[in-house]
């Protein structure tokens, strides 16, 4: 293995090896989602005419499920090994920044679509699923993981405690998933907040997902695809620039 | 082409009290198969020092260079021919020991390194702890893992930062044991330390740090040289008399003394005599690097 290939697998070592934890226990999470909400929602919300809401609602949860593991997958595994002090080992290799952006974002990726792969499988149980496009599911699948964990990296970079990384998943990551529109249309919003929720990009990962599934989507596929395409490239530049200089790991 | 080179090599640090200047103009050379140790009391700059060397910090100004890699431009090169040792007793508790040497042998691009790695093991004493998980081990074990992570991809030149800092004797003969091999091989080893007597039996040339500046720069021998041939040490019942202040190191009870000759000798004791103090265990000694280092620390000016 070369050294990108090394530290991409030892990312995923990482978080395998506590997979009861990282992968296992949000799998649970969202099944519990959907017990609860599909359960109480199922008869009042009518999203699309063609779907049920519990079928609407898997793979809202399967993308929720893919982007907050990226995101936990890159950012605790920096501040983790910042705080330890075993970043050093990494540190001290002659990695280039680009080596370290492709691992911990690939290990991201990586950790995301297992999750998002384990949700999709215990809730086929509890609904029939289409899966109308599977190139779109699986593009923005990976594409949105690659978005979140790219914004790990940062966080984790930036971050230099627990609580601030914390503060970072809870005030920004929570807040941009859960208003996507992973539990609803946008289109039951009044219009203020439908167009609030076009300024979000998470917005576009998730209404994309959900198009390679049904067929129908709030946005075209394509415009979506545009829009996360261009907020990745963004941000990856950032991340990219910021391991560059060293932002925070190097003195 | 020295091993590594020092160049004008500044460092400061914005704090809230100001500007802070960790390093001031260190400039000095490391030839290649030296055993050179780095010398000077706490925040004297050693580990600045060695961690610009080591790209984990930027220097404000100057550069360094090793075998002709400067270690920010060439970085990649630079730290293929370092294996630093850190300070601090940090381990990734996700691994066990052989999986902590496999990963840290493949960021370097060392494929099939299980031959080298035994040997590392063995050498320092952890062929039995290989498939033990790094949290496991005691304190003693995860610096020798340390030590063995530094060396996977046998870089040519060694960089110890304070390796026996408490650590038990046997963990000290082993390590210097297999250090002195590799040196004797051809490794150059940099090694900071507070034992002085360490630096003193193994490192043939040595550099002084005083606040950030090289105060002592020479061959072992010659600063062991350049010293009070003697010191008088010996057990004191009393008040140290005021004519030894700033000349006397003490410990407790004991007090020691540099004299050059029997008549310093005499003089000292006719101190003692006439402050009608009482001494005990008196002991003629060779100076050592201890003494030098007290001596420097206390007058010597900086190098230009």
């Amino acid at each position: 293995m070369s050294g990108w290939q090394t530290l991409l697998y030892k990312e995923v070592l990482r978080f395998w090896k506590v997979s009861f934890q990282t992968v296992a226990a949000p799998v649970l999470t969202a099944l519990l989602y959907l017990l609860v909400f599909g359960h109480v929602l199922a008869d009042r919300v009518k999203v699309y005419d063609s779907i049920g809401y519990t079928a609407f609602l898997v793979p809202g949860l399967v993308m929720m499920s893919v982007l907050q593991n990226a995101f936990a997958n890159s950012s605790s595994s920096l501040v983790q090994s910042k705080i330890m002090g075993s970043l050093v080992f990494v540190l001290l290799t002659p990695l280039s920044h680009w080596s370290w952006f492709v691992a911990y974002v690939g290990s991201a990726v990586i950790r995301g679509l297992c999750v998002g792969l384990g949700v999709l499988l215990v809730t086929t149980w509890f609904t029939d699923l289409s899966f109308a496009a599977p190139l779109w599911i699986l593009v923005f699948a990976v594409l949105g993981a690659a978005m979140l964990g790219t914004l790990g990296v940062i966080a984790g970079l930036w971050a230099e405690k627990f609580d601030q990384m914390a503060a970072f998943q809870n005030f920004v990551i929570m807040p941009l998933t859960f208003l996507s529109g992973v539990f609803y249309s946008i289109h039951s919003l009044p219009p203020f907040w439908q167009r609030v929720s076009h300024l979000n990009p998470f917005f576009y990962m998730i209404d994309g997902f959900r198009y390679g599934f049904f067929g129908i989507s709030d946005v075209s596929p394509w415009l979506s695809l545009a829009i996360v395409g261009a907020a990745f490239a963004v941000i990856g530049l950032l991340a990219v620039h910021l391991l560059r200089i060293g932002y925070k790991i190097r003195g | 082409m020295p091993a590594i080179s020092f160049q004008s090599v500044s460092k400061s640090y914005d704090t809230p009290r100001g500007s802070f200047q960790a390093l001031d103009g260190v400039t000095f050379d490391i030839e290649e198969g030296e055993f050179f140790g780095l010398l000077g009391p706490n925040g004297a700059g050693k580990t600045t020092l060695i961690s610009i060397l080591a790209g984990l910090v930027r220097a404000s100004a100057g550069q360094v260079v090793v075998h002709g890699h400067d270690v920010q431009k060439d970085y990649a090169q630079a730290r293929r021919q370092l294996g630093v040792v850190p300070q601090e007793l940090v381990f990734d508790p996700f691994f066990t020991v052989r999986e902590a040497l496999r990963i840290q042998s493949g960021y370097f691009g060392v494929k099939n390194n299980d031959g080298w790695i035994d040997e590392l093991l063995s050498s320092l004493g952890l062929a039995d702890k290989a498939t033990a998980n790094m949290r496991q081990l005691s304190g003693g074990m995860k610096r020798r893992v340390l030590v063995a992570q530094a060396l996977v991809h046998r870089p040519p030149v060694i960089v110890l930062d304070e390796p026996t800092a408490g650590v038990d004797v046997e963990l000290r003969q082993t390590l210097w044991q297999f250090i002195a091999r590799l040196n004797k091989e051809g490794h150059t080893v940099l090694l900071t330390t507070h034992y002085l007597e360490e630096a003193e039996a193994l490192c043939n040339r040595i550099a002084m740090l005083k606040t950030g500046r090289v105060v002592a720069l020479e061959r072992t021998s010659e600063l062991l040289k350049a010293a009070s041939s003697n010191v008088l040490r010996f057990k004191l019942d009393g008040p140290l008399p005021p004519q030894f202040e700033g000349k006397a190191r003490v410990t407790g009870r004991i007090v020691q003394l540099p004299a050059h000759d029997a008549h310093d000798i005499e003089r000292h004791l006719a101190v003692i005599r006439e402050a009608g103090l009482r001494v005990e265990d008196v002991e003629i000694r060779k100076a050592d690097l201890e003494d030098v280092f007290l001596d420097v620390m206390k007058e010597r000016e900086v190098l230009a």
